[in-house]
């Protein structure tokens, strides 16, 4: 049997999330720029244009400076109405002190988006979902869009055939597999016989606060507020303006009700928030799964994962992730076939190249969190931070790796070999010493 | 509705590059339209009017040259960089991502070919260097 895509060949997407709307976009793409008759299909039970829980994929909505960019390359420009507030900065918190940093070119690089149609009981409807935005490029080139969970999948004659409930069912060239980690259907794919293991995960906490426009603008405006606090399995926290929301984001290892009052109750954090401001009873928040590792044999014969279910990157610019695998599984499967060996020869290196970035992150991570625990540590950044900011330094060393850090703007390895070149670390001690000896003195 | 818009807005006569002065990033229009002039000897001339969507300065991407020509805002407009060296990691991991640019360029050396073709019937010439 044939392993290539040929003319009328279907290939079905179970997820209709980042991930699953941009590798259904590339096959068509690519399919089209050859002139091959290829049939996709998109299975989503969410409906992005629902407010709430029901529409939404759970997440921080930050698409990196990195994504933007490339997807603008890709001839793919997020439209106004998808981008709840351009982001041209951020503001680190610490106990220390607090320093604004700006994108190096002073635009809006960064977009705040809400996967779906925004927290229940939003009042401004003038704009669209992320989600919903990638899933209508996808049916632009034709895909057809399945409105229905997947419950099972099974084999037929060496196909794969998506069954859903109610009675649908249909063989595949290719089965793209693209549900996140959030989902109970990671069974069904570990079930196959095809050596899959998902990935592992851990608990996070996103909430929605509804301060208004115009306090918003007042105390976050148009930058995404990041918090460097001694809090233990906290590895980040971002406060990020969208509209009359903010979306308050934090990650680390099971994020779980204490954490979040001692996050809540830092003082740091409380000088950000409106004074009089209360949380009401009723409020859009979620713990979704955030994915710590890669999945294990993410390719099979006529099967590909990518997004999360596959591997994404640690913490930072998941839908960079999703991106950055759908594409080359789509490539694969369009130039080169669907057998597990076209998958581990072309589409296979994406994932390295992503788990190997990853171990960097790790190392990036744990230093961040040793400046984390250091009293002495974050003052010699903030003076470093702030002395760069103040001088309009031309190389603001680290400001660029605290940016590209919090904002996933740059490969893990890439932070990494600018934070241990001498010059750095030598600049880094001296703020460091002087911390020690007059810790009052130029922070801030 | 600018909060909600990427790039950086740029006012009614706004210059944006200019011919002579050397790049690192090219730059997609997000809204309003742009002019693309050549300065010549002091005259100028309009060489093509840019919409949302069109890209312009992305042969900085590839070569060291100065910028060919000026690009000045037509009415507000908003225009998104992407930096060189951003761009180019990414085509180094995937050369795909350059389609578009080369799409581009294509469409842009097609026009000029027909540009070519009329001037040089207007002057009399034959046109005997096409392929
Ligand atoms: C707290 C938190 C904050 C984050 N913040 C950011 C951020 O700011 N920026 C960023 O870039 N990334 C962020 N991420 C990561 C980002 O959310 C993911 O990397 C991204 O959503 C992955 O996209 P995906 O398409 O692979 O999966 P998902 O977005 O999870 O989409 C999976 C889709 O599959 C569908 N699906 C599931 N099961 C089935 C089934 N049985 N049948 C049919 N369809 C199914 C779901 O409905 C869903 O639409 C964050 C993650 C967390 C947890």
């Amino acid at each position: 049997m044939s392993m290539q895509l040929d003319n009328g060949s279907r290939a079905g997407v179970i997820g209709g999330g980042p991930s699953g709307s941009l590798l259904a976009y590339f096959l068509l793409l690519f399919a089209r720029r050859i002139g091959l008759d290829l049939a996709v299909d998109i299975f989503e039970p969410r409906d992005f244009t629902k407010a709430g829980p029901v529409g939404c994929n759970m997440c921080g909505g930050v698409v990196s400076e990195s994504l933007v960019q490339a997807l603008a390359a890709e001839g793919i420009n997020l439209p106004p109405e998808v981008v709840k507030r351009g982001i041209d900065s951020y503001v680190l918190h610490m106990d220390v002190g607090t320093v604004r940093i700006d994108t190096p070119r002073h635009e809006m690089r960064i977009a705040a988006v809400y996967r779906g149609a925004g927290p229940k009981g939003m009042s401004d409807t003038g704009w669209r979902s992320f989600d919903g935005y990638l899933l209508e490029l996808a049916k632009g080139l034709g895909a057809q869009v399945i409105n229905s969970r997947v419950d099972s999948v099974t084999w037929d004659n060496g196909r794969p055939r998506i069954n859903v409930r109610g009675g649908f069912s249909q063989d595949y060239d290719l089965l793209g597999v693209a549900v996140g980690v959030n989902t109970a259907a990671l069974k069904l794919f570990e079930e196959m016989g095809i050596g899959y293991k998902s990935p592992k995960t851990t608990n996070t906490y996103i909430s929605e606060l509804r301060w208004g426009q115009d306090l918003v603008e007042k105390h976050l405006g148009s930058s995404m507020h990041v918090f460097l606090l001694n809090i233990p399995r906290l590895e980040f926290a971002a406060l990020i303006p969208k509209g009359e929301y903010v979306t308050l984001c934090l990650l680390g290892h099971d994020i779980d009700g204490p954490l979040i009052r001692s996050f809540l109750e830092a003082p740091p954090v409380r000088e950000c928030f409106p004074l009089d401001w209360t949380q009401p009873e009723e409020f859009c928040h979620c713990s979704p799964r955030i994915s710590i590792s890669g999945a294990a044999h993410p390719f099979a014969d006529r099967v590909v994962f990518v997004g999360d279910s596959g591997i994404t990157r640690l913490y930072k610019d998941g839908i960079g992730a999703a991106y950055r695998t759908a594409k080359p599984a789509a490539r694969t499967a369009i130039f080169r076939g669907v057998a597990a060996d076209d998958f581990r020869r072309y589409f296979w290196p994406a994932c390295r190249a992503i788990a190997s970035d990853n171990s960097f992150g790790k190392v990036v991570f744990a230093v961040t969190r040793q400046i984390q625990q250091r009293r002495y540590a974050r003052r010699g950044v903030l003076r470093m931070v702030s002395r760069e900011q103040r001088a309009r330094n031309r190389n603001p060393r680290m400001s660029m790796v605290l940016w590209d850090t919090f904002t996933g703007s740059a490969p893990y390895q890439d932070i990494f070999m600018r934070a241990i070149r001498p010059f750095f670390l030598g600049r880094l001690m001296l703020d460091v010493a002087s911390a020690v000896v007059a810790p009052g003195k130029g922070t801030g | 509705m600018h909060i909600r818009a990427l790039g950086k807005v740029y006012e009614d006569g706004a210059t944006v590059v200019r011919q002579g002065e050397m790049g690192d990033c090219m730059f997609v229009i997000q809204s309003g339209k742009m002019e693309v002039v050549r300065e010549d000897e002091g005259k100028e001339t309009r060489l093509s009017v840019l919409g949302s969507g069109d890209v312009f300065g992305e042969m900085a991407l590839f070569d060291r040259q100065p910028r060919s020509a000026t690009v000045r805002a037509l009415g507000q407009a908003r225009a998104l960089t992407v930096d060189k060296k951003t761009f180019l990691r990414r085509v180094h991991e995937d050369p795909s991502l350059a389609f578009r640019i080369l799409e581009n360029m294509s469409k842009r050396i097609r026009s000029l070919d027909g540009e070519l073709a009329q001037l040089r019937s207007s002057l009399g010439q034959p046109d005997n260097n096409r392929t």
